[in-house]
Order: structure tokens, then C-alpha cells, then sequence
């Protein structure tokens, strides 16, 4: 994802802004983070994210919203933040043995 | 589209990027444990720590990969107004606008790795950059749209599918996105000819064998230099950037395409080609390395016209790019002051 990109060395004022692409392909479902692309603003962003993005109807709705306001986690506290919960085997439902009688619970 | 599998870079600045990278202790470990991930199938995401070399071989090939796509619309976009039919132009214009595309989702990879998409054009205007010298062949004829379809774009696809599982994951992930767009490229093409070599006249058949014999060896050069004179390949396959080497992939181009040819009813121009049946694979002729060359350092038919109307179109842009940019601006000032 751009969000996470480092900051360019060059002078980039004269750039469009970068914006992250997140498309619901079909009603029901969740928006899904798909892409990034430069625009001036949202109303273009959303423009060529339609463009760039949907040309064969990946699409239904799309959000953007500008890289530089994602906030992310870091990737060097993955260890400490996620294993905690890699010995917790009994928050998921095949931890418990039931009779068979049962076991569609 | 797609790029090239070259590294132009010499080996002793290569070298001095691997010494640079090993400074601290820290250093070393942060390495150690990037390899053991590698080893491990791992993807590596943006903001992981990586040794200077591969990021900077990243940058190189998904920049010159995205240069390719948009270079890649000009010889296409030559025929926009000369398709022979409405719905040949309909096709044309959906696949020159999916090459946009895809030079988009690369650039916007390679701007993961802490570069900017201006620095990444400067690279390409001012000829720093490369692209695939398969775009600085003219395309002068019809035939020559089908022709690029099927065997450019096939290459292309042969060459894009193990850089599905590139390890450097943003890339990965825009090659998934290029590849499942990829395919209509090349069968719109193949069909084409199809029609072309079934219902057209003995000219049209002669205008598709002679397109094929001009682009059948400038395709098989789009795998790359011969893997003896790519002395990079084995790190770029060792760090997972590369899954298989240029001649591997040639030869299943080759193997893949003439099986093609055949349904077509045209050769290719190699007197050499001939199925092995030891081998379980076609031998072909040798290629003409000087002319790969030739095309590469610039002095291929079209290098010039091809980065000459990259640079007219950046130029004569300059001005939506500045406007769009000052309206935007003077809408945050509106609001702020309501």
C-alpha cells in the first residue's frame, strides 16, 4: 500500500497529491483497498480511481481518501503486537471437543 | 506490456551497494533475518526493512516495466484512427487505455519504495531510464496490431505470471491485477489474424506473414539478454524477484507460440527452428545480440520519435498539472474562510 511509502527525496510541490483506492465490488460486500493514484483533488480522485480502477466492472462504489492521512501500524512492532494472540487457540470453536450429537454446535 | 530482463548496471556499483548495506551490526542482522523471510517464501511489504540492493533493483525493473506500458500505447496508438472497423477501434482503444493502466498500477508500486513519480519520468525523459526496446519498431501496417497482440503481448504474458509471486508483495499485487487484464490483449490480437489469414485476401495473408516476420525476433529479444550475459539473474532469482531465467522463459515462448503459428498457417523466420524430441522442446536459431543492443542504447527505428512524444505530451501537460493543482489550492482557501 502507498501509504506505507517512504518520503520522496525529490521536491514533489508540484505534485498531485497520492491517494489510496478502495472499491466494493458488488453491493454487500466490503469496500476492498484495490490500489493508489496522483490526483488534484477528491472529486478527480474518485474520477480516475473510476478509470483506472473498475474498467470492467470491478466496481459498484469507491472511497478515496488521501495517503497522507492513513495511519498505519509499524511493521517492527508485528512480533509484539500479533504472537500474543497465536497461543490462544481457545478463542476459536474447534478448541472444544463435543459428542458427536452435538458437534454441529 | 511488459519490460525487459536487464540489469544495465555494472557489477562494481552493484558491489559497492552490497558493501555499503553491511556497516553496522544492526545491519547485519536486519539482513539475516530479511534473508531467512525470503527463504521462508515470505512477501516483503513496503515499509519492511530491506538491503539497498534489492530495493534499488526493484526500482529499477518495476520502472522500467511501468515506462514500457506507456511507451508501449505509442506504436498502438498509430492506428487509433486507421482501424479498419468500428469494432476493431473499440478494441484498440480499451487495450491502448488497460496499457495506461497498468503503467499506472507500476508506477504507483515503485513509489512504494520511497521514489517519486517525477523523479521516475525525469528517468525516463532524460533517457536515464529504459524500457522495452520492443517499442522502438515501427508498426506499419495492420497485421503488425494482431501481430503484437498475439507474440509481444504473449511474451509479455509469459514473462508477467511468475511476477505474480515476486516477493516485493506491492508488485506482486499490480502484476495479479495486469495479468488478469493481459490475456484479452492477446487473444484479440490472435484473432485478428485469425480473420485476417482465414477470410482475407492472398495480400492480407502475405501482409500477416511478412508483419510476423518482422516482429518474431525483436519478441524473443524481449526475454533479455542470454542468461551467461545476465550476471544479475541469480540474485534477483535468489531474492525472489525473478522466478525463472531469461532463456528459460524464451524457450517456453517459443515452445507455446509455434503450435500457434501453425493454426495460423504462417512460419516464423528461423530456418533453424526444429522440434527436439530429446529435448521435449524446439531448437532455434541464435540471436542477433548486436541489434538488441543497437535498439536498447537508442538507436533503434524509433527510440527517438517514442521519447520525443513522451516528452511533448509531459511538456504540453505542464499547465493542466499546474492549474488543477492552484484550483485545488484556492477551494481549501474558499472553505477555510467561510
Amino acid at each position: 500500500m502507498n501509504t506505507e511509502t517512504l518520503k520522496p527525496k525529490a521536491d514533489t510541490a508540484t505534485e498531485w497529491p497520492l491517494w489510496e483506492v478502495f472499491v466494493r465490488s458488488k453491493a454487500g460486500l466490503d469496500h476492498k483497498h484495490c490500489g493508489s493514484l496522483h490526483a488534484s483533488d477528491a472529486k478527480m480522485a474518485i474520477q480516475l480511481a473510476r478509470d483506472v480502477y473498475t474498467r470492467r466492472q470491478e466496481g459498484t462504489s469507491i472511497w478515496v481518501v488521501l495517503s497522507s492521512q492513513i495511519v498505519a501500524s509499524d511493521p517492527g512492532d508485528k512480533g509484539a503486537y500479533f504472537d500474543p494472540m497465536e497461543d490462544k487457540v481457545y478463542r476459536h470453536p474447534t478448541f472444544y471437543e463435543l459428542p458427536d450429537a452435538v458437534n454441529h454446535m | 506490456m511488459y519490460t525487459q530482463s536487464m540489469d544495465t548496471r555494472s557489477k562494481a556499483e552493484i558491489e559497492q551497494d552490497v558493501r555499503a548495506q553491511l556497516r553496522s551490526a544492526q545491519d547485519v542482522q536486519r539482513s539475516e533475518t530479511f534473508e531467512a523471510r525470503i527463504d521462508a517464501g515470505d512477501f516483503i511489504e513496503a515499509k519492511d526493512w530491506m538491503p539497498e540492493h534489492y530495493r534499488k533493483t526493484l526500482v529499477r525493473q518495476i520502472s522500467q516495466h511501468a515506462h514500457s506500458e506507456i511507451v508501449g500505447m505509442l506504436p498502438e496508438g498509430n492506428w487509433i484512427s486507421r482501424a479498419p472497423t468500428l469494432k476493431r477501434k473499440a478494441i484498440l482503444l480499451a487495450k491502448v487505455q488497460d496499457e495506461g493502466g497498468h503503467g499506472l498500477y507500476l508506477y504507483a508500486a515503485a513509489e512504494t519504495l520511497g521514489v517519486s513519480r517525477d523523479q521516475l519520468l525525469e528517468a525516463l525523459h532524460s533517457g536515464k531510464a529504459k524500457y522495452s526496446s520492443i517499442f522502438n519498431y515501427p508498426t506499419t501496417t495492420w497485421a503488425d496490431l494482431g501481430v503484437i497482440g498475439w507474440l509481444v503481448d504473449g511474451a509479455a504474458i509469459m514473462n508477467q505470471v511468475p511476477l505474480c509471486r515476486c516477493s516485493y508483495a506491492p508488485y506482486a499485487r499490480a502484476m495479479i491485477r495486469v495479468c488478469r487484464e493481459e490475456s484479452f490483449h492477446q487473444r484479440q490480437g490472435y484473432e485478428s489474424l485469425l480473420v485476417m489469414m482465414k477470410n482475407g485476401t492472398s495480400a492480407q495473408h502475405e501482409m500477416v506473414q511478412d508483419a510476423v516476420n518482422r516482429w518474431w525476433w525483436p519478441s524473443l529479444m524481449m526475454f533479455g539478454p542470454a542468461d551467461k550475459d545476465s550476471p544479475n539473474s541469480e540474485q534477483s532469482i535468489r531474492w525472489g524477484i525473478k522466478r525463472m531465467t531469461n532463456d528459460e522463459l524464451r524457450q517456453k515462448f517459443v515452445d507455446a507460440t509455434i503450435e500457434q503459428a501453425n493454426i495460423l498457417g504462417i512460419t516464423v523466420p528461423d530456418p533453424m527452428l526444429k522440434w527436439n524430441e530429446q529435448r521435449q522442446h524446439y531448437d532455434f536459431g541464435p540471436i542477433d545480440w548486436a541489434e538488441f543492443w543497437r535498439v536498447v542504447g537508442g538507436e533503434g527505428e524509433c527510440n527517438r520519435e517514442r521519447l520525443a512524444a513522451r516528452v511533448k505530451a509531459w511538456e504540453e501537460g505542464a499547465w493542466v498539472r499546474e492549474a488543477a493543482l492552484a484550483y485545488t489550492k484556492k477551494q481549501a482557501l474558499k472553505s477555510k474562510a467561510a
